[in-house]
């Protein structure tokens, strides 16, 4: 047997997770490097799969298949296809800023009290966050997906609610209560959408018998399983709104904003970079690989939510007083291109969809993390408090407007190519929803300009003078991310070479082709 | 039979007395039960005999020792065949020793084990003129703030009678599930129902609630056991015999010999149905579904703490025992008039406790409705009418009791001046105070939430897919939509433990002595395994699956 690369990139930082918490309250540098350290290690790991990884080779790859629960008819397998890759690297990739990002967030204020934690439990919970993350882009057994799908789901809520910005503008009390809010109503969101789904997948092994996505999805394909029209449809309805709400897709899209504005903004870039990724990519994954019959009759519906996401998030970017909701919004928007690219059932649009959610994690880390120092510096949130910011932190002031940039999609910038691919794909089956989604893009340069206008020009505020620029930490995180976005932008080829193949396997199992006469003209 | 059964009924007692056999008694595969009733006769005589200073010590070394000894038996049995191939009938016919019976005197007994330990608890309680104390009131029969309660605890009087209660409520509670025919059914339940009633009194602190509750548990109860009996005798009337098999074949209509005496009334179907749904009726009070639930909030609020957890756990797996052998061994023949029933009785009693349990501000209620909601779950695995539904049961109880006894343990930890403070809102801010307990507590809490990776979650995945499989997809759509409601208050009491601010005069966390630790130890480490690696324990109730008949 060899070595169990896929576990070992989930059990790494599960175990740091354990190792995190039980350091010792009076060494709380210690846990911050340690969970620095496994994080990286992690990383390190991910980039061993990903040069592992033949692009070419079979559709899963470095498989792993134990028994595990037979009653429940349920396998411990592991795989993964190009899509699993790329976002399995991309969440080791970001953790660790993360974490560097997040470095001071969870301080302790008063330091009387020796039992109660919170550093060790902050960097604990984000490393037990990544390894269900990366667990459930590796599973190909549908239940054990959906364990940690659900499991995820505790962290996230213990951090969001556990952990605030420090100097809150309305006071700690109300702080308090407003992050408790948020938590419980990303948590009942979530658990609906996921008990929800819970339902679908007790009907799907009533229906199959087995949960492993393999042998369903080749049941499907060659006859062997039939589903009953209703029966997939409502399959499928089960599956997509659980994630749907955790995508999340207009109108189960009110959780994002609260729980990224109360959350610090380490913990915000999680949700909306890694954590909502496991939404969409199992929209691809497993809404049509498992029903690809509910997923063309579904399509019409959901491309057009997709659309309404896309303007409305966009719009209601435009219209925030504050910098963290503006960006929640803007994610919104962004998911809705994702979501669009995956049912537009072309490979342009799917390829473009997987790249979306590569880049989109990148350029919202980048943005969002800057958003975060700049925010610290001031102690508020609102986008009136500050002013002419690129006077005193030019360097501040670039890398935000890169982040800015890159949300935008200008061209040479990695998210250009995703969004591009994605336009074109939906353009060539769907011409009208192709043309109106472009609105979005416009929208998104006026709420990115706007807000790096009314914070970094104009005249200095006064509570802005004397603000200090990027410290060495802090360019640290944000300098490699800025990189990336630019290599990613001009040559996209690496990235490209490992998703397209498996979107061409996602595409047969729909049996979709391409539009051909549009696919020669962009030749 | 010969032709001179022509009048049974008479000539049994005219024939001569050398006639009667001697019952045949199979003591081996009795034992668990013989044992623990055997302990409890032990601990009366203790009470009588022993110098009051060791009684405590001797008590608690009688009933694990007993305890112990009869798991081991239960053991002994399942590892010999009894809960498969030896699955048979003993005791003439009045006790099954199956499968689904040795699983669940052994989750019963292991309850009890653990029982045991928070009873024998005398740390947590500050010392009382220089004794320790547990739980329990000085002595049960001094009226509460009277001089002769002040005497007794002056003395420093302890009420050790409740070990030998305990192990007779155990004693029945083994019983109750393996019970082959109804008048063994009920005497099992009388059996550990009153022990049940007499603990539920005895409660050291708030006397007074814990009497309240006790006297409506013994009301309501008296009451739902007075059903069972006229259930029990409109039975007898249907079928001429209170043995599950007669009652099954009679059912069936493939009995042979029809008892003349009864002719006239047997096979009557309005003394089946309305004598079965009675009994039912009996059997759904003990397990505390909607409608029979009014009496769950208050006795667990009133009965001292550790009673109640113990309660929670095993009379729910006695009784669910007890309601599956009901209806899989006497009315499988009757199962498409009970199922609509059950139906609709599970998603009140889901729906019910689940929505209820919303508006709770005690901790110990909050745990009661919750209970209720659990025990509708539960009802769903019994609708599946399949072996898959039987051993999903039997996982979910075993889980289920685990859980509560630990969540149960936790809450005798928290206390203040009064006592255990019980009012949801002094525990605010306690993940900030004692970070372990409230992070157990909170496993406890996900746990019964149904949150993946915990106990709950595979026992609510077993019980949700029996159903469905079972063709009852209904019941698992409103079990998900009740446990999405559920998951908020559970989710709620988290929010107050880590999220809120401490409160300046909150209550403190005692240190218990190892025995709690242990229960909660336990508890922590069944949720957790059952969660992560089921299949052992999966196997094991799928192998019990199986009723004999």
């Amino acid at each position: 047997m060899s070595f169990p690369l896929l576990t070992a990139t989930a059990v790494l930082p599960a175990l740091g997770a354990i190792a995190t918490a039980a350091v010792p309250a009076a060494r709380r540098n210690a846990a911050k490097w340690l969970a620095l350290g496994v994080s990286l290690a992690t990383l390190v790991l991910a980039v061993i799969v990903l040069v592992r990884f033949d692009p070419d080779g079979d559709r899963y790859q470095l498989t792993e298949s134990h028994a595990w629960i037979a009653d429940f008819g349920v396998r411990y397998e592991l795989g993964v296809d190009g899509i699993g890759v790329a976002l399995v690297a991309l969440t080791a990739l970001l953790i660790p800023f993360i974490i560097l990002a997040g470095w001071h967030d969870a301080d302790p204020l008063e330091t009387g009290n020796t039992r109660w934690r919170p550093t060790q439990g902050f960097f604990a919970l984000i490393l037990a966050v990544e390894a269900m993350v990366i667990i459930s882009f590796e599973a190909t057994d549908v239940f054990l997906f959906y364990i940690f799908f659900e499991a995820m789901l505790i962290p996230m809520y213990f951090l969001i609610g556990g952990f605030g910005d420090r100097a809150h503008e309305h006071g700690e009390e109300t702080a308090s209560t407003q992050r408790s809010y948020a938590a419980v109503k990303f948590l009942l969101y979530n658990l609906v959408g996921g008990l929800i789904m819970l339902a679908a997948v007790i009907g799907l092994y009533v229906v199959a018998g087995n949960f492993s996505l393999q042998e369903i999805a080749e049941a499907r394909a060659n006859g062997s399983l039939e589903m009953a029209t209703s029966t997939e449809r409502w399959l499928f309805l089960g599956f997509f709104f659980a994630f749907a709400v955790k995508a999340p897709l207009w109108p189960l899209h009110t959780w994002l904003p609260n729980a990224m504005g109360e959350a610090t903004t380490p913990v915000a870039v999680l949700i909306t970079a890694v954590v909502d990724k496991v939404g969409t990519f199992a929209m691809l994954r497993f809404c049509l690989q498992l029903f690809p019959e509910a997923s063309k009759w579904a399509t019409p519906a959901i491309l057009v939510l997709a659309l309404i996401s896309i303007i409305y998030g966009a719009l209601l970017a435009v219209g925030q007083r504050d910098i963290k909701r503006l960006v929640a919004y803007a994610s919104i928007s962004h998911f809705g291109f994702i979501i669009m690219g995956i049912f537009a059932m072309t490979s342009q649009g799917q390829s473009g969809a997987t790249l979306y959610m590569v880049n989109h994690g990148i350029s919202t880390a980048a943005l969002m993390l800057v958003a975060g120092f700049l925010i610290s510096r001031r102690g508020s949130r609102l986008i009136a408090d500050y002013g002419g910011v690129q006077k005193v932190a030019p360097v501040l002031a670039g890398t935000f407007l890169i982040g800015g940039l890159a949300t935008l999609s200008l061209p040479g910038l990695a998210p250009f190519v995703s969004e591009f691919l994605v336009l074109v794909g939906t353009f060539a089956r769907y011409p009208v929803i192709g043309i109106i989604a472009t609105v979005g893009i416009v929208l998104a340069a006026l709420y990115v300009l706007v807000l790096y206008q009314r914070t970094m020009t104009g005249p200095v505020k006064a509570e802005v003078e004397g603000m200090p620029d990027l410290r060495a930490r802090e360019l640290v995180v944000v300098a490699p991310l800025i990189v990336l976005l630019i290599f990613l932008g001009v040559f996209p080829k690496p990235l490209t070479d490992i998703v397209d193949p498996a979107v061409e396997h996602t595409m047969s199992d729909v049996q979709k082709k391409d539009p051909q006469p549009e696919v020669e003209a962009a030749k | 039979m010969s032709a001179s059964a022509v009048h049974s009924l008479w000539t049994t007692a005219a024939d001569p007395i050398t006639k009667i056999d001697a019952p045949k008694i199979e003591y081996g595969q009795l034992s668990p039960t013989l044992i623990v009733i055997g302990a409890a006769i032990i601990g009366v005589l203790v009470e009588a005999f022993v110098p009051r200073k060791s009684r405590y010590y001797t008590q608690m070394f009688v009933s694990v020792v007993a305890l112990a000894a009869a798991f081991a038996a239960v053991v002994a049995l399942a590892a010999g065949g009894y809960g498969t191939t030896k699955a048979g009938i003993a005791a003439m016919g009045a006790i099954a020793v199956d499968g689904p019976a040795l699983f669940l005197q052994g989750t019963i007994l292991l309850a009890g084990v653990l029982g045991v330990f928070t009873f024998a608890e005398r740390r947590l309680d500050p010392e009382a003129h220089g004794n320790r104390v547990d739980s329990f009131a000085a002595q049960a029969a001094s009226v509460p703030g009277s001089d002769s309660e002040k005497a007794a605890v002056k003395a420093g009087f302890t009420t050790t009678e409740v070990f030998p209660l305990l192990l007779f409520a155990i004693g029945g509670m083994l019983v109750f599930p393996a019970a082959n025919d109804l008048l063994t059914l009920f005497i099992a339940l009388e059996v550990f129902s009153l022990p049940l009633y007499l603990l539920c009194a005895v409660a050291r602190r708030k006397r007074l609630m814990s009497q309240e509750a006790a006297v409506k548990y013994f009301l309501l109860g008296a009451f739902a056991s007075a059903f069972t009996l006229f259930g029990i005798a409109l039975l007898y009337g249907y079928a001429g015999s209170v043995k599950y098999a007669t009652i099954a074949q009679v059912v069936d209509g493939t009995i042979g010999d029809i008892n003349p005496a009864l002719a006239g009334t047997m096979g009557n179907d309005v003394l089946l149905l309305i004598g079965a749904a009675m009994v039912i009726m009996g059997l759904l009070f003990k397990v505390g579904a909607v409608p029979f639930h009014m009496w769950t909030p208050d006795v667990y609020q009133g009965a001292p703490t550790p009673v109640t957890g113990f309660m929670a756990a095993a009379t729910k797996v006695a009784a669910f025992g007890a309601l599956l052998r009901l209806l899989y061994v006497v009315l499988p023949g009757l199962r498409w008039d009970w199922r609509p029933v059950m139906w609709a009785v599970a998603v009140v009693t889901m729906l019910g406790g689940a929505i209820v349990a919303i508006t709770q501000t005690d901790i110990k209620r909050l745990l009661a409705y919750s209970s209720i909601a659990h025990a509708g779950f539960i009802l769903a695995g019994v609708i599946a009418a399949s072996p898959d539904g039987v051993s999903s049961v039997l996982f979910y109880l075993g889980a289920y009791s685990f859980v509560t006894i630990g969540a149960f343990a936790v809450v005798t930890l928290v206390r203040d001046a009064g006592g255990e403070a019980t009012h949801l809102s002094k525990w605010a801010g306690l993940g900030r105070r004692s970070p372990l307990v409230a992070a157990v507590f909170a496993v406890f809490l996900l746990a019964f939430a149904g949150i993946p990776l915990t106990s709950g979650f595979a026992g609510k995945f077993a019980v949700f897919k029996a159903a469905a499989e079972g063709g009852a997809g209904g019941i698992v759509v409103v079990g998900v939509i009740s446990s999405a409601i559920a998951a908020f208050f559970y989710i709620r009491v988290i929010v107050l433990m880590f999220f809120s601010e401490p409160r300046p005069e909150g209550p403190t966390v005692a240190v218990p002595s190892p025995l709690t630790m242990t229960a909660i130890g336990v508890g922590v480490a069944v949720t957790l395994v059952l969660g992560v690696a089921p299949q052992y324990f999966l196997d094991l109730a799928g192998q019990a699956g199986v009723f004999v008949r």
